[in-house]
């Protein structure tokens, strides 16, 4: 049940207890217990809501940085990653294989703001190396979800 | 002026269902639950496939049996599922869909005067087909008592000297009965001892909910004497490429594909190209869609459970069958008022044949969402049906 529980609400955390009990086939006791023991376990680290914040009248902007670091000795990336994940202008730090060692993703009000924050505080790090940004444009898809008007059911009426 | 029109043709009654589309399709917002084809789209390595041999060229006819690596891949996927091994040389056709499969099959071993059993509730083509091939159809009426299933004493009381195929239509459509292999067991005695066939339709197999599929002709003594019909519409998502095979023996095999050569000369090249894709790749897509159609069944069967509607508990294919007979109306009745009073299509029991009546077919090849204001409908419907009462 485990997995089947967290594909459901990966896609829908609002899903009412009853209701993921029934289409799971089991008691809402066991999935309160369960989805307990997933937080408990840090398996669901929170719950978020998907925003296309480009339909709300809020500025925003988005950047992929990647960087270049030197790994500590006796740390790796560690602990750089976690000089860089502490600022909360800061949305994603991960780990990537290939061309650089960090991908961050940041979120700022302005472009100005994200490059400040690149030249002032990430850039000036001494384990960094290198950093290259790019800021996302548009946003077609997210966590699985693409960001359009809901097609219409297509299929014809045929029969048998 | 004569009459242009061949009297056999003309006799045979229009699919009941259509009556029923061609109202939804003229009403606003309405919605429909009588769809009987999957809501997810093709998985897009699939389609991607299919583009990809496009862009390849790949614009010719194929062999008249199909495409000889999709031959072989459906061979590997029958052993690999339900342990049934055929020669992808002898025992493979790859047809327009699995009902272009019934049809030749069909026309492929009846002589004229020979009786096709054919339970019912079930697909609605059946019947037609076996009255084109020049058989006599004879109805087994299924009963809820059986969990819609077939037994070996109906199967047995159904038979005669002239008696040659049985239809078997599980995982069924409209009922979403299955058939075990206990069940099966018991049927295939009855068959080797008449010395009949089976035309078994297994194009709902992938959707099973209570335990893995098992096909007749995996039976001993039975794959000798067993068409399998199966394709890629349910499974795959897939009902617009108009793909299906038939599994069988050689000699049966042989006949359906003359018809087939001369009829149709071979199936779609780029839906064929596609199904390899999806026989290599495409066991997770079927588990992921077998599970949302699984929850959404689950959700149906409580809602009814809730509302106090009875249905019995269906573990296939995409339908529930609930009765509707505590309202004292016809089955067709039901779904008129329904659909006039609160805009939603079901399709009445009726449609797949006269047993039917008193039940509805309701499709789960609809997104939860959907069910959920669909259902909140019907409850309200059946509080209003039960306080006029």
């Amino acid at each position: 049940m485990r997995e089947e529980l967290l594909a459901i609400i990966e896609k829908n955390s609002r899903i009412d207890l009853k209701e993921l009990a029934v289409i799971l086939g089991v008691q809402e006791i066991d999935v309160v217990n369960e989805m307990q023991a997933l937080q408990d376990e840090g398996v669901i680290c929170g719950y978020h809501t998907l925003i296309n914040w480009e339909k709300t009248s809020l500025d925003k902007v988005t950047a992929l940085i990647e960087v270049r670091v030197t790994p500590q000795r006796g740390q790796g990336f560690d602990n750089v990653a976690e000089r860089i994940y502490k600022y909360p202008e800061v949305r994603s730090v991960y780990l990537i294989s290939g061309g650089f060692d960090l991908m961050v993703i940041l979120e700022g009000k302005t472009l100005r703001e994200v490059s400040s924050f690149v030249s002032d505080k990430l850039a000036p790090l001494e384990p960094v190396l290198s950093t290259a940004t790019h800021f996302i444009l548009k946003k077609y898809k997210d966590h699985g979800t693409i960001f359009m008007q809901k097609p219409e059911d297509e299929r014809e009426m045929i029969t048998p | 002026m004569r009459n242009p029109l061949a009297d056999k043709i003309v006799e045979i009654k229009p699919s009941g269902i259509r009556k029923f589309f061609d109202i939804v399709s003229e009403m606003k917002d309405a919605i429909s639950l009588g769809v009987g084809e999957p809501d997810f789209d093709t998985p897009w390595h699939i389609r991607d496939e299919g583009i990809y041999s496009l862009e390849k060229g790949r614009t010719f006819y194929t062999s008249n049996a199909g495409l000889k690596e999709l031959r072989q891949e459906i061979c590997n996927y029958m052993k690999r599922k339900y342990d049934i091994g055929y020669d992808w040389a002898k025992e493979v056709l790859i047809t327009v869909g699995g009902s272009e499969a019934i049809d030749i099959g069909l026309r492929a071993m009846i002589n004229p005067g020979e009786e096709v059993l054919i339970p019912q509730p079930s697909y609605v083509s059946y019947e037609p087909c076996a009255i084109l091939a020049g058989a006599k159809p004879v109805i087994i009426n299924l009963k809820e008592e059986n969990d819609f299933r077939l037994t070996a004493a109906e199967l047995e009381e159904a038979i005669t000297d002239k008696t040659k195929i049985l239809i078997l239509p599980f995982p069924n459509n409209p009922t979403g009965a299955i058939m075990e292999r206990k069940d099966l067991e018991a049927i295939a005695e009855v068959i080797i001892k008449h010395d009949i066939f089976v035309m078994s339709d297994e194009i709902y197999a992938e959707l099973s909910y209570k335990e893995k599929h098992v096909s007749i002709a995996s039976l001993p003594g039975m794959q000798e004497r067993t068409i399998v019909i199966n394709g890629f519409s349910k499974a795959y998502a897939m009902t617009g490429w108009r793909l299906g095979y038939a599994c069988g023996p050689a000699e049966v095999i042989a006949q359906m594909t003359k018809i087939h050569q001369f009829a149709i000369m071979c199936a779609p090249t780029t839906s064929q190209y596609a199904a390899v894709e999806a026989l290599k790749n495409g066991d997770g897509d079927i588990e992921e869609m077998r599970l949302a159609y699984n929850q959404r069944r689950r959700y149906l069967m409580n809602a009814f459970r809730e509302m106090g509607l009875e249905c019995f508990e269906p573990y296939g294919a995409f339908y529930v069958f609930p009765c509707i007979k505590e309202f004292g109306m016809t089955s067709e009745e039901f779904a008129t008022r329904f659909l006039e009073e609160e805009k939603v299509a079901v399709v009445p029991g009726t449609a797949f044949g006269d047993c039917g009546e008193g039940y509805l077919r309701i499709s789960y090849a609809y997104s939860l969402e959907n069910l959920k204001v669909a259902i909140g409908r019907l409850e309200r419907f059946v509080k209003k049906l039960r306080a006029e009462k």
